[in-house]
């Protein structure tokens, strides 16, 4: 064993004790000198036209700086593309302070700024405007019958594949079937973080934005297309961030108004949002889903169909992939997915953790546990019926899947077998007790991303990359994945992310973060190791002399033949030997198209779970969830399972309490603080059990990790919400599961 | 949020002449309502004076056998107070079941009477509502009334009294002693807070600037059998749907006498005494659990979304009288309330 082997080891966060003493700083913890503060003024209606703004009776109280609103903003890009980012859908990006119309409740319609937070806000109260006011809809019933096929507008959206078989005929021909429809409304990130931005005034039109972004030159790219200023006068900085789960994933409207302000009064300018606003910048959409499916007389399926309706704006088509993991988590060979969307009076939908495979997971698993009660299976012994060793979407195998070893490890730590499969039939402490399951499936991608790697002469390794940290542990695994392969402690490893001016890195986003950056980091450092082999080779004398860079490893501060551990120089010395001050080296990663092409790359989990439900009141209970997860190789046990608690929480949120709830006639949402939009708290959070199913996969990327950000929350809902009917009988397909829906 | 003035009180008549002294001012306990419907714009003062340092957080006995709870004792103070725990445990239980640790810290007694509703549409102020603007209508008729009331509504406005403590308080029935620009004053608790009718604007009978001093409990605790459930939307920190605090005194099987009254369901904390009646004398059976609750929601009205709390209350109160009569629960660490 060597100490410098970090890589599937669980090392405490390298940047905890940043964090636990305060030293860690977030977007609006940059005290910059005179900076003054801006502070957004919603609409209080729907849709309508703006009339006028009173803001001179505002601009005339002391330390009011301006009101900024489409009356009075300069000229500012004109084209829709200049307001598109990386991960813009179809259709017109909504321009802040662009226009008097109105199209979405609570749209930010003026910023007023002043030397005072305090003073802003009050300004802001006092703001007076007329409004024209016109009807909206908000409801996605009314438009059930208004859904339209989008096209392909957004980066990583894949329509669904074309039907395959004959999915009508064999669904006819069945010998049990089901159809039924679910539900969930829209629901909130909500990080505990507010969006802010601090952009500090460097004079001369450069600016340095901290903006709590989960893409920095996302944000970089929108703010120079926008206001037209030069990549070099923009610097974008997130180096901590308090949650963002897709909230960060676009430029939010806080970035647009500060730059704004700032540019416009030429001084440095926060903008905050108030939890109330964070309601107004994407949600994850709610969302009908019609799933159909019939089975053969072997319990094998016959047909599978599934179609989503979901909402978004007027001016953008929001998608996500819905239905499409339909068509691949199980065998079958007549399946029809269909997705569309309706357009309504909100905002724009917004990538929410695990987006669209959240929604069409629940739809998919509660319609499996339908299906096997239908067709008098066990439902894990349905799905084991139905397993799928092929992605029949594309045709093509699974790089690795091994779905089947986490339903038996997590099925044998539940102790599944306790479980009759009759509804109501088990009870505890007086209550009814259900157990439930279901499983998931998500994508492992990697995206482009490059790295820079530095080495000083005293052995103290640098390595920089451009993408982010919110909260998932991108420090830590980075500085793992760096020291591991320069055999470096952990201690000599520095690794710094979230700025502009570093090597580009994606958006943190899709879970690929790991696979993407690590990636990149793997490459800088191997291309470093590079150029120390060959200083090391120098000296005529060294044991080193004619080997390859695969001939050689770096393990415990030494560069020896993998071959001849004796074969070895000090790394420490061959710098100091070189009288270089350091050395340095980048990378750019891309996904080994070649190698990956042929074959499906996915995550894949079940998750089961334990209920009590009290039979009289409707209280609901999670008393157990075990979790498994196959994502390749995991780079941090501890990081990484606190990735899938996290989840398991988001999907136990989903399954009994989360939903932002929009009073029609006034087509705003009117739950809009902690106090009323509920999340789970620790009084709601059972034990959970984490497993990790090893697979071996060097398909997906050289470190042969596939994400888990994102995957562990897949099957979780579905799990509580068939616990819950194999507790009570009572099938609730429109979630949340709130107690009266059980009296 | 609109620029305020501030002064911390030494005593109470200092408090009172201060208040009186300036228009549009607000006392202010731990802040954690106020501070909130302030940043909301809500409600805004142009003066606070801060009450929480006055000397009125002692927990005493009281000659006749009763026990004072100071107006500014905190939540929690009073909560884990021995002679609380000890002889009102309903009292101890319900405190434990509302917000949280940091909020019960914070929140003074005198606060938690005077919170305001958690109706969503009175936070807004982007929708008319008749409690925060006289007049203008009441959203939540029509609207999102899960959080509303069931229970001696109004047309005007069907919001509920958001408080747990206040549940257990109106079993209890306390004396609230006020001190006002009059004078003193003690209000029995059953007449401190107010039904809607056309004046929704006024959650209680308190006069322009009178501060409460303290609570007056009497003697009987029913400390031996007694009951707080609270039914929500998760287990901790939300408000509830429908609670229910029962005090019984029983005699066998027999209910020699009894309280009940429910959270959740109406403009004040609903003590029902007919229903009270009802079990006096009675056998401690479901028959007469199930007797009683129907005769609490006779008259319930359900406005669309909060349906389903006319059978929850119903349930709620079987459930809790059955808890009580048997002695289920005990005042302790955490609430735990039968769920
Ligand atoms: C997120 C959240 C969740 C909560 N959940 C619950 C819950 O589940 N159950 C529950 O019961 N409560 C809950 N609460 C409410 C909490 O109990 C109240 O906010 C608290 O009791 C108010 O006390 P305070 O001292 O902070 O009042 P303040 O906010 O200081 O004042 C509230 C009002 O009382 C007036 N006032 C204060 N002291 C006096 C006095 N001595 N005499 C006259 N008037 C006075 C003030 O002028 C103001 O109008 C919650 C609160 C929050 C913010
Ligand atoms: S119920 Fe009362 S508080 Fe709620 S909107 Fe109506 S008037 Fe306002």
């Amino acid at each position: 064993m060597t100490q410098t082997n970090h890589i599937g080891k669980a090392p405490n966060r390298v940047d905890g004790p940043l964090k636990v003493a305060g030293a860690a700083h977030y977007s609006g913890e940059f005290n910059v000198p005179d900076l003054a503060y801006g502070y957004v003024v919603s609409s209080p209606i729907a849709k309508g036209k703006i009339l006028k703004i009173h803001a001179d009776e505002v601009r005339a109280l002391p330390g009011v700086l301006e009101v900024f609103s489409h009356e009075n903003v300069p000229h500012l890009a004109w084209l829709d593309k200049s307001y598109k980012d990386q991960i813009a859908p179809g259709g017109s990006p909504f321009r802040p302070l662009h226009a008097p119309d109105i199209t979405f409740n609570q749209q930010p319609i003026a910023l007023v700024v002043a030397d005072t937070f305090e003073l802003a806000r009050y300004a802001a109260a006092l703001l007076r405007i007329d409004y024209e006011q016109e009807a909206h809809e908000t409801n996605l019933e009314a438009k059930r019958t208004e859904g339209f096929v989008p096209g392909k507008g957004k980066a990583g959206f894949q329509p669904p594949p074309p039907p395959r078989g004959n999915p009508d005929k064999a669904l006819a021909n069945a010998t049990h079937s089901i159809e039924a429809e679910y539900a969930h409304g829209a629901q909130h990130h909500n990080p505990m973080e507010l969006f802010t931005t601090t952009v500090e005034w460097r004079g001369d039109g450069k600016i340095t934005a901290y903006d709590k972004t989960q893409g920095v030159f996302n944000v970089q790219n929108y703010l120079t297309s926008v206001f037209g200023l030069k990549k070099e006068d923009c610097r974008v900085v997130n180096q901590f961030m308090g949650g963002g789960f897709g909230a960060g994933l676009r430029p939010q409207y806080s970035v647009f108004m500060a730059v704004l302000a700032s540019l416009e009064l030429k001084r440095s300018v926060r903008v905050t949002l108030t939890r109330q606003q964070m309601f107004s910048i994407g949600h994850r959409p709610n969302t009908l889903q019609l799933l159909k499916m019939g089975t053969n007389p072997d319990g094998t399926l016959a047909s599978l169909q599934h179609h989503a309706l979901h909402e978004t704006s007027q001016f953008e088509d929001y998608t996500e992939n819905i239905v499409n993991w339909s068509g691949m988590l199980y065998q079958c060979e007549n399946v029809k997915l269909g997705y569309e969307l309706a357009k309504l009076d909100i905002y724009s939908p917004q990538d929410m953790r695990a987006p669209g495979a959240a929604s069409g997971n629940v739809g998919l698993e509660v319609a499996m546990d339908e299906m096997a009660y239908a067709a008098g299976l066990d439902p894990l012994e349905f799905r084991l019926r139905n397993y799928a060793d092929r992605d029949q979407n594309v045709d093509k195998p699974f790089s690795s899947k091994k779905l089947r070893e986490c339903y038996q490890q997590a099925a044998a730590k539940f102790g599944w077998e306790t479980r009759s499969q009759e509804p109501r039939s088990m009870r505890a402490n007086g209550k009814l007790v259900g157990m439930g399951m279901g499983g998931g499936v998500w994508d492992a991608a990697q995206k482009k991303s490059a790295a820079k790697a530095i080495i000083s002469a005293d052995g103290k390794l640098t390595v920089r990359s451009g993408t982010g940290e919110n909260g998932t542990g991108t420090y830590t695994i980075m500085t793992q994945i760096a020291a591991e392969t320069l055999g470096l402690p952990l201690e000599a490893v520095t690794f710094e992310l979230g700025d502009t001016d570093q090597p580009e890195a994606p958006i943190q986003g899709g879970s690929w973060t790991a696979a993407s950056v690590g990636t990149a980091v793997k490459d800088a450092c191997d291309a470093l190791g590079e150029k120390i082999l060959k200083l090391a080779q120098k000296p005529a004398d060294s044991p080193l002399k004619g080997a390859k860079y695969d001939d050689v490893e770096f393990v415990n501060g030494q560069l020896r033949l993998r071959l001849d551990h004796d074969q070895a120089v000090v790394l420490r010395d061959v710098l100091q030997a070189s009288g270089e001050t350091q050395l340095e080296a980048d990378s750019s990663a891309q996904p080994n198209m070649a190698k990956q092409q042929p074959y499906s790359l996915h995550s894949h989990n079940v998750a089961f779970a334990e209920v009590e439900v009290d039979e009289d009141l409707g209280t609901i209970k999670v008393t157990r969830v075990v979790s498994a997860v196959a994502a390749g190789r995991i780079l941090n046990q501890k990081t990484a399972r606190s990735q899938v608690l996290g989840s398991v929480v988001w999907g136990l949120g989903m399954a009994l309490m989360e939903e932002t709830i929009m009073d029609h006639k006034f087509g705003r949402y009117v739950n809009h603080n902690f106090a009323e939009y509920h999340i789970p708290v620790n009084a709601d959070i059972p034990h959970i059990d984490v497993i990790f199913v090893h697979e071996d996969d060097d398909i997906v990327n050289p470190l042969g990790v596939k994400g888990i950000g994102e995957v562990g929350m897949l099957g979780v809902t579905a799990a509580i919400a068939n616990a819950v009917f194999h507790a009570t009988g009572k099938r609730v397909r429109d979630l949340p599961i709130l107690l009266d829906k059980l009296l | 949020m609109y620029p305020f003035t501030y002064s911390r009180a030494t005593d109470v008549a200092d408090a009172v002449r201060d208040k009186a002294g300036h228009d549009g001012s607000a006392y202010v306990g731990g802040g954690t309502n106020l501070i909130d419907l302030m940043k909301m714009n809500v409600e805004q003062p142009a003066h606070l004076v801060n009450v929480a340092k006055l000397p009125l957080s002692k927990i005493e006995d009281l000659p006749n056998g009763g026990l004072r709870l100071g107006a500014t004792a905190t939540n929690s103070d009073t909560a884990w107070n021995e002679q609380v725990k000890a002889r009102y445990p309903v009292l101890n239980q319900a405190i434990l079941a509302g917000a949280s640790p940091q909020l019960r810290n914070a929140a003074t007694n005198g606060g938690n009477l005077m919170q305001r509703t958690r109706c969503y549409y009175f936070y807004d102020i982007a929708t008319p509502c008749n409690k925060r603007e006289p007049g203008s209508g009441c959203s939540a008729i029509g609207g999102f009334n899960r959080v509303c009331g069931i229970l001696g509504t109004s047309e005007a406005c069907i919001a509920t009294h958001p408080s747990d403590m206040c549940v257990a308080l109106a079993a209890l029935a306390p004396t609230v002693r006020v001190s006002g620009p009059h004078g003193e004053r003690s209000i029995a608790f059953e007449d401190f807070h107010r039904l809607p009718g056309d004046q929704p604007e006024l959650d209680n009978t308190l006069t322009e600037g009178e501060l409460i001093t303290s609570l007056d409990l009497p003697e009987k605790g029913f400390a031996k059998h007694f009951a707080y459930l609270k039914l929500r939307d998760r287990h901790s920190y939300a408000f509830a749907l429908v609670s229910v605090a029962v005090g019984l005194e029983m005699d066998g099987d027999t209910i020699t006498e009894a309280r009940l009254a429910l959270g959740g369901v109406a403009h004040k904390p609903w003590r029902d005494q007919s229903a009270e009646q009802l079990l006096k004398g009675q056998p401690a059976t479901a028959e007469t659990f199930g007797r009683v609750a129907a005769h609490v929601v006779a008259n319930a009205v359900g406005r669309g979304s909060n349906d389903f709390k006319i059978e929850l209350a119903r349930r709620a109160i079987v459930r809790a009288l059955k808890q009580a009569a048997e002695g289920q629960q005990v005042a302790g660490d955490v609430y735990l309330g039968g769920q």
